[in-house]
């Protein structure tokens, strides 16, 4: 693909599935997994004479993202009624949020991966409910509806069409994604649909001005697959154009077996939702005092983390990056961090053994068999010399298959290391005795081979001694 | 004891001049012999009805008990009562059970009181004349060939033929007060949020409000303060006190400032009703009240704001009835288009179909701002025409509707015709007044109503104006010749 002379523009449309206990307008259960059916009450069956009662916990997860994202946070919002039917929407309309949103205009900070920032504007962010889901598959020619996920919360955030490559897109949805799980208002599972995304695509001659004609793709729930759909629909879309056609506007449906989009539905079949503002709920009004409690509640967030990170424990701008993405990573790392001397091993441990071993397993890292504080333990013992730094990949590798702390490990594998001068000047000699040519060797000026009388002494002690008395006493013995 | 007030009956039970189990025995004899004729009744619950009455008869025998407890009642068919169909006078609910109780029901039962059976009406409530229920047609107690009014007809019908002591109803352009007027009882709407809305199958949700028909204002007073009250299931309802009613009826119309809005008395409104509402007027003079004309200069343009606004809001209420979960389903469907279209198609009449397509059309990209918003700023200054109003009056008087009762099928034909005729009662569903219409005489041997409008929460008021007004004349105790 050639992308000379064109200008891609990439908006998001992010669906966050609040994390409240109950549906936004029933009481219903909001957890996921539960038997088809068995999590939907009167009201989320849309059956005669119900109403919608506003879940005031979900009202506080919203504004408390607009905060987040120093947005303006509407002090007087409206619930609307978005019109069209499908099965899994048992009212026949969606209860949303149109033209008086709660969360107004804010804005989200990306770093990209030469490390230059940029600053994303966010237009909206408003309440609205999930629709159920139908399931095409095991009903022969009909199909299934379950309705346990009708009625959740969910904040729909839309970005400005400021995005200019996919790469910059995923960065802003990772961003996203972390800053929910940040605020503790949603619990990131792309997976189960907790976290959705419709991506919004465009290309342009480069230097226009004018937006060319857009697609919105549907069904992107992982971060890869939001980045390999926003490219196909790059490449379909500067195909099109380069040989002469028209980008029709239309909503797409990405496959992820494929990795290619295809038309779902054209603008021309688009619903006339019929907006109006529903009857049956009060506008939501939210007073300043409101907001000031929300506002002393947010928790540190991942820029301010990141910074932090930097002056306090002197981490560079990627590590502090990279340790701040989630918060319980962040948080690992500052537990780990604080029952150390440097701050600067711990972060290094975290991010290469730990990170490695997480990915290896496909563990989150809340999920760790090394807690942060068994993981200063092993620290602690490299520290004060107890452990070589290589030995203490064997330690945590044992930790990791769970043969217990890292003194345990130590001690039930005998791995102490040897710092007592006077057993390692007795291995020093026997290796020298027993050596004589690469002495000579050593002793006409072939410095390389000292390395080698480092190697024998560590095997001969099974890498336990100490490496700066290892050396010391070479050194002083080989000089004879 | 059917002539009696539900206040007599309540004392009856007291004194055990008959049990609540005689009292239901009687009311559903009557409904057996008299409801062929009228059609009022859609369900009876009688074996229910027995149970509760036995229940109502223990307490009240170890002196317990709700001043309602053991008085027969019936409900409109649009309240949701758990166990029983509740249909909404729709095919397409026809099959429908609510796992649930409107919280109206709910409370009238926990006050004790006695449920027969539910009551006919026009298709989810939409007619003026109980034409258009799938249930067939309610007819008028005073003369069958006529109409009871609408929407509420089949509660207006049986508490004027004494089948019961009253019925529930709901009113959301003129439901209560005009089926009231046309047959001579006595119905109030209460101020919009009064009473809670939860499991009333919704028609027009910022409009619809649910209130009573009974045979005196005492008696309505007495239901109301059982039926309204704040409830956390409906957020219109609201969070204010519910005045003694009851204790509030003997307050003298003395000094009472009634306003007469000239727009009431226009062209259009019947002669000899005309004069009925003067003699009406004339009475409240007499009982001391200071009558002055007002303006309401909007009231004109509240029909076709009204057509606007409740349209626009069921066909998005009246969405939910897909044949998907419950309801009407059409049979072997080819795909999910002919399932929604056909379901809907059988399972709607055409009045419901046509305010559906009205509502779609008012929503609609393009027209939304000519039609839906305009017709919010009209509403808004119909509102601002009453508030201005009642700066200078305590209650607004006039007639109910233009004029009596009409035959069956006149209008059927004639949807503007037959919209007309909640010319009066339309205005406080759009400024979410509380009205009542009160029996005020008779027109050609028909009765008709005087229409009672107070300003918000002032439902007291109103009541013990038409207590008073009841104190001094009888219309409210005329019975139709052929239920006495």
């Amino acid at each position: 693909m050639s992308m000379q002379g064109w200008e891609v523009v990439i908006g998001l449309e992010v669906h966050v599935q609040l994390k409240t206990r109950s549906k936004i307008f029933s009481g219903a259960a909001t957890a996921y997994g539960a038997e088809a059916n068995t999590q939907a009450c009167a009201i989320d069956l849309g059956m005669p004479g119900v109403l919608p009662v506003l879940n005031r916990e979900a009202v506080r997860m919203a504004a408390r993202f607009g905060l987040a994202i120093d947005a303006e946070i509407a002090p007087r919002s409206v619930f609307a009624r978005k019109h069209y039917f499908y099965p899994d929407l048992p009212k026949g309309y969606q209860i949303s949020q149109y033209e008086l949103p709660i969360v107004g205009k804010g804005h989200l900070e990306i770093t990209l991966e030469d490390g230059s920032a940029r600053s994303i504007g966010v237009t909206r962010a408003h309440l609205e409910e999930d629709a159920g889901k139908s399931v095409h598959e095991g009903f022969g020619k009909a199909s299934g509806i379950d309705l346990n996920r009708a009625g959740t919360p969910l904040i729909e955030v839309v970005s400005e069409p400021e995005m200019r490559s996919a790469k910059e897109a995923v960065a802003y949805l990772k961003k996203l994604h972390s800053l929910v799980r940040y605020l503790e208002i949603c619990d990131g599972n792309m997976q189960e649909g907790s976290f959705r995304c419709d991506a919004n695509v465009s290309v342009r001659p480069a230097g226009s001005s004018e937006f060319g004609t857009r697609t919105e793709t549907k069904n992107l729930n992982s971060f890869r697959f939001v980045e390999k759909a926003i490219n196909f629909e790059i490449e379909r879309q500067i195909d099109v154009l380069e040989s002469g056609g028209k980008v029709v506007q239309e909503t797409r449906l990405y496959n992820p077996d494929t990795g290619e989009t295809r038309t779902m539905r054209s603008k021309e079949e688009a619903n006339d939702y019929r907006y109006f503002p529903d009857p049956d709920l009060l506008p939501v009004e939210l007073d300043a005092a409101f907001l000031d409690v929300l506002r002393a509640e947010l928790p540190e967030l991942p820029d301010a983390k990141a910074a932090r990170f930097q002056s306090e424990y002197g981490l560079s701008a990627e590590d502090a990056a990279v340790l701040t993405a989630s918060r319980e990573l962040a948080d690992y790392f500052e537990a780990a961090a604080s029952r150390v001397k440097d701050a600067k091993l711990a972060a290094n441990w975290v991010l290469s053994e730990l990170g490695g071993y997480l990915n290896r397993d496909d563990l989150e890292i809340t999920e760790s068999p090394i807690s942060s504080d068994a993981l200063a333990g092993l620290l602690a013992r490299i520290e004060d010399n107890t452990i070589s730094g290589k030995i203490a990949k064997e330690v945590f590798e044992a930790m990791w298959s769970g043969e217990g702390d890292a003194d345990t490990v130590i001690e039930a594998r005998g791995l102490k290391q040897i710092t007592d001068a006077g057993a390692i000047a007795r291995i020093v000699e026997e290796v020298i005795a027993a050596n004589a040519g690469q002495v000579e060797q050593y002793r006409a000026g072939k410095e390389k081979v000292f390395g080698f009388f480092v190697g024998q002494v560590m095997k001969a002690t099974q890498g336990k001694a100490n490496p700066a008395e290892v050396n010391r006493l070479l050194k002083e013995k080989l000089q004879g | 004891m059917h002539d009696k007030s539900l206040r007599e009956l309540a004392t009856g039970l007291r004194n055990r001049e008959f049990s609540s189990s005689e009292l239901t025995r009687h009311f559903l004899d009557r409904i057996g012999q008299h409801d062929s004729s009228l059609n009022s009744f859609v369900t009876l619950c009688e074996a229910e009805a027995m149970k509760s009455a036995e229940a109502a008869d223990r307490l009240l025998a170890e002196g317990d008990g709700h001043v309602l407890t053991g008085l027969p009642l019936a409900h409109k068919d649009i309240f949701c009562t758990r166990g029983v169909k509740t249909a909404c006078g729709s095919k397409m609910l026809d099959n429908f059970i609510a796992p649930y109780d409107a919280t109206v029901v709910e409370k009238l039962s926990a006050a004790g009181m006695v449920t027969l059976g539910k009551t006919n009406m026009d298709e989810f409530a939409m007619g003026s004349s109980n034409e258009t229920s799938f249930y067939g047609p309610v007819r008028n107690p005073w003369d069958t060939d006529l109409v009871p009014g609408g929407s509420s007809g089949g509660s207006a019908a049986a508490v004027a033929a004494g089948l019961v002591p009253v019925a529930t109803g709901t009113d959301t352009g003129g439901s209560i007060r005009q089926p009231a007027a046309l047959c001579g009882v006595t119905g109030i709407k209460p101020t919009y949020g009064r009473v809670s809305r939860w499991g009333m199958i919704a028609f027009a949700s910022s409009l619809d409000q649910a209130g009573v028909f009974t045979r005196s204002a005492e008696d309505a007073a007495l239901v109301l303060q059982a039926m309204a009250g704040f409830d956390e299931r409906d957020s219109t309802s609201l969070d204010r006190e519910v005045p003694d009613y009851a204790a509030d009826l003997s307050a003298s119309v003395e000094g009472l400032k009634i306003g007469l809005p000239s727009e009431y008395f226009s062209a259009g409104l019947d002669d000899t009703l005309r004069d009925v509402v003067d003699q009406a007027i004339k009475e409240f003079e007499r009982l001391g009240a200071e009558v002055r004309e007002i303006s309401l200069p909007n009231s004109g343009l509240a029909v076709a704001t009204y057509y606007v606004v409740a349209p626009a809001e069921a066909s998005s209420n009246l969405s939910r009835f897909d044949g998907v979960r419950y309801g009407y389903r059409a049979d072997n469907p080819v795909d999910l288009e002919d399932l929604y279209k056909r379901s809907r198609g059988e399972g709607f009449g055409r009045e419901v179909q046509r305010r559906i397509m009205i509502g779609t059309y008012v929503l609609s990209a393009g027209y939304f701002d000519a039609y839906y918003l305009k017709a919010q700023k009209v509403r808004q200054l119909i509102s601002d025409d009453f508030r201005k109003a009642f700066e200078s009056v305590d209650l607004i008087l006039g007639p109910a509707t233009q004029g009596p009762a009409f035959r069956l099928g006149d209008k059927l034909d004639d949807p503007v015709s037959m919209y007309l005729n909640d010319i009066y009662t339309i205005p406080a569903n759009l400024a979410g007044l509380p009205g009542m219409s009160v029996p005020a005489g008779f027109v050609n041997g028909l009765p008709v109503g005087l229409q009672l409008i107070a300003p918000w929460f002032a439902e007291g008021r109103l009541l013990s104006a038409a207590h008073q007004y009841q104190q001094v004349t009888d219309w409210h105790r005329r019975v139709p010749g052929d239920f006495s």
